[in-house]
């Protein structure tokens, strides 16, 4: 699968943005953090996109897989637990762009 | 789920019925590489078509089912009438019983 798979355009600790979007079909980017900022905490590989999987198509190129690091204050702005409290969400690049 | 609110959660092992486990048995079965006759994104994506309703009133396994039949439809491993005939058959032989 490395073969075929994207090249990775952020590095540990870059800031990102989740896209905003929402065509339909089958999504593994969870609707509450799209249009937020994290960290990327560490690149989990490269994977075929499971959004074209879900259709039977081979999802190649492979997208890398980030484990993004979002503050729980900057997700939801009604957080009452602990300041410090972070989520991690792994996202596909293409879901990503510099922040 | 997806950030709703949600009842008690059951965090107990439970014993799991016959028919459970042979769904279980069909998706890996299915889903092998050397077969490839279903994608667990597949699976996935048939599950959240399910509507929010439907959902709600099927357990783990019974949406599993149901997203099995589905892709095997969509995949033309087996048509609609088929499964009608089938069903049906099964119907008659049994007297009552619910497997």
């Amino acid at each position: 699968m490395a073969a075929t798979a994207e090249a990775a355009k952020f590095a540990v600790g870059d800031r990102v943005r989740v896209r905003r979007a929402d065509p339909p079909g089958h999504l593994r980017t969870p609707w509450y953090c799209r249009g937020h900022v994290g960290t990327i905490e560490r690149i989990c590989g490269a994977f075929a996109n499971p959004e074209e999987l879900a259709y039977n198509r081979s999802g190649l190129p492979a997208q890398p897989l980030y484990r993004v690091r979002f503050r729980s204050v900057d997700l939801w702005q009604d957080y009452r637990g602990n300041g410090a409290d972070v989520v991690e969400i792994e996202i596909f690049q293409h879901w990503l762009e510099p922040a | 789920m997806g950030g709703l609110p949600a009842g008690h959660c059951e965090r107990d092992e439970h014993d799991y019925e016959l028919w459970e486990k042979r769904v279980d048995a069909l998706m890996m079965l299915l889903s092998a590489k050397d077969r490839d006759l279903l994608k667990v994104d597949e699976l996935r994506r048939n599950i959240e078509d399910l509507g929010a309703r439907a959902y709600d009133a099927m357990g783990y396994y019974e949406r599993w089912m149901h997203a099995i039949t589905q892709t095997l439809i969509q995949r033309g491993v087996l048509t609609i009438d088929e499964i009608g005939r089938k069903l049906a058959e099964i119907e008659a032989k049994s007297d009552g019983g619910d497997r």
